[in-house]
């Protein structure tokens, strides 16, 4: 089972939503949807699960095109919306009950009862949707998307709005429920993507900037490399600039050289040598995603 | 459907709307058949339920639309639509599902007024001296404009943002379709066409049947209403959802 999205655009009215973007997420990944708001993450998942057409492009679940078979796509994926949407007047097991029902499940008590041991919710069943906090309504929502156990998974931002401890909690449902699906999810929480996700794609303004593998993308991006380098003294960056490299000054001796043509470590044990600085350590830096994202998505 | 269906019947039972609508339906038919000097059937002396049939109309004018008012506009605001429209349903059975929702509620409130029918052929001289045939027309003369009404509401639902833009335009087209082209028609500009724009509404279909006369035409006129009202919501979401 894969998610294969092809020449996707979406045009409202005169502004271009999604701008001919393709990638394939696959089976038993968990894709990082990532972008700053607007960027047109919730367009291409309300795309993907048949609630709004597309201008152009289609969207393949497993092989077939939501457009033109919905509901066999519809009762393979399971779909946290973005913002929760729930009935507040239900109760929470007639809620599922509902849900269960609308995909026609057979065993509909015994499932519910599944899901909510699942999401934690035991405490909980016997009330108001209206009546639970934030990090509760998460989790029906996530027991919504989960109840007919989906192999496909999409996710619009499902930790939004939960303090440290809910997260930790749904990141664990997530992970556990995602494996042997495809999953897609957005967040705005970086560590979060390097907590959980395989593979991430980045999007800004309608079009896909990044599309990799988590572990590449971490290390290098935009042929930047980074070293951080400690001296025993204070040096005189200049020198450094001369030599073409970008420095930048941190904490006690500290600087983060780096360089975009070629490996900086080079150029730096020249200039080390021949002005005969003590050197005492020299590490490369890891990209962190935040950067990765920044860098990205920055406006030009 | 049948899903959606309950769904429907269960919110109008937890949000109190379902007991409302009955409620204050049978007070005030009640009230107009009973009580009221003008309309009471005590003092007309007759035993007739004319005046269940004649006003009955203008009483669901106001309260279907506001039992569909918020079928998809409530649903629209709260972002369930999202929901409703990921799951595995066809449009047009969540359409059909609200639609029958709030058909069956006002079925529910129209079943108790069958006691009037027997209190009256009761008090008949002699006992049982009422027009059974044009009472029986009457109710399913009733029921279909309920029905008509009902579909309105849907359609009003669909095309509002918010449910009280909802309620104004279904009551608004539920008087047009009721009693405008009636009054339209009597305008003394149309000639001959005067016939046919009074076919289009309602009330000259809705006589026929209260005299007792079931004309296939008219059924099939207020069945055909129903089917094109829904069809044109189905329309009007898909659009909406482009």
């Amino acid at each position: 089972m894969s998610i294969l999205v092809q020449n996707l655009t979406k045009i409202y009215g005169t502004q271009k939503a999604l701008d001919n973007i393709t990638f394939i997420s696959e089976k038993g990944k968990i894709t990082g949807f990532l972008g700053p708001n607007g960027a047109g993450k919730s367009t291409t998942m309300k795309i993907a699960t048949g609630y709004i057409g597309a201008t152009y492009g289609k969207v393949l679940v497993d092989g077939i095109d939501v457009n033109k078979n919905p509901l066999k796509v519809k009762q393979i994926t399971g779909y946290l919306p973005e913002h929760n949407p729930l009935y507040l007047e239900m109760y929470v097991r007639e809620y599922l009950t509902f849900i269960a029902s609308a995909y026609k499940i057979k065993s509909i008590k015994r499932k519910v009862d599944e899901m909510v041991a699942l999401v934690g919710l035991e405490r909980e069943k016997g009330k108001k949707i209206r009546a639970l906090s934030k990090g509760y309504r998460q989790r029906v929502g996530l027991a919504q998307a989960l109840i007919h156990d989906p192999q496909i998974l999409i996710l619009d931002e499902p930790t939004s709005g939960l303090d440290p401890n809910q997260l930790v909690e749904i990141r664990r449902v997530i992970k556990h429920a995602s494996e042997s699906k495809t999953v897609i999810f957005s967040t705005h929480i970086m560590q979060e993507v390097e907590a959980l996700c395989d593979i991430v794609v980045i999007i800004n303004k309608g079009k896909i900037v990044v599309n990799d593998k988590i572990d590449d993308l971490k290390s290098l991006q935009n042929n930047v490399v980074t070293y951080k380098v400690e001296f025993e003294n204070q040096v005189n960056i200049s020198i450094f600039e001369e030599a073409g490299l970008a420095i930048s000054v941190g904490d006690s001796n500290q600087y983060h050289i780096s360089s975009t043509k070629e490996d900086p470590r080079k150029a730096i044990m020249k200039i080390v040598g021949e002005y005969e600085m003590p050197l005492v350590t020299i590490s490369k830096v890891k990209q962190s995603l935040e950067k990765v994202f920044q860098e990205s998505t920055k406006e030009p | 459907m049948i899903t959606i269906l309950k769904k429907e019947i269960n919110e109008f039972l937890n949000s109190f709307i379902a007991y409302v609508v009955i409620g204050i339906f049978l007070i005030g038919i009640g009230l107009l058949m009973w009580v009221f000097p003008k309309t009471n059937v005590l003092d007309y002396g007759y035993a007739t339920m004319e005046t269940l049939f004649s006003i009955g109309p203008y009483i669901f004018m106001f309260l279907i639309p506001a039992i569909t008012m918020k079928a998809f506009a409530e649903e629209k605001r709260n972002g369930t639509i999202e929901l409703l429209y990921t799951l595995p349903f066809r449009d047009i059975e969540i359409i059909l599902g609200k639609f029958t929702a709030g058909l069956v509620l006002v079925l529910f409130s129209l079943l108790p007024t069958l006691v009037y029918f027997f209190s009256l052929s009761n008090l008949g001289n002699p006992v049982g001296n009422i027009d059974s045939a044009g009472v029986a027309g009457s109710y399913i003369g009733l029921v279909l404009l309920a029905g008509v009404f009902a579909s309105l509401g849907i359609l009003a639902s669909a095309l509002a943002g918010n449910q009280i833009v909802s309620f104004i335009l279904a009551a608004f087209l539920c008087f047009i379709f009721y009693a405008g082209f009636d009054s339209i028609a009597s305008i003394n500009v149309w000639l001959d066409s005067s016939y046919f724009i009074r076919q289009i509404g309602i009330l000259a279909h809705y006589e026929t049947l209260s005299k007792g006369f079931i004309d296939f035409g008219d059924v099939v006129y207020f069945l055909s209403m129903i089917v094109l009202t829904l069809y044109f919501t189905r329309i009007i979401l898909t659009l909406q959802r482009r």
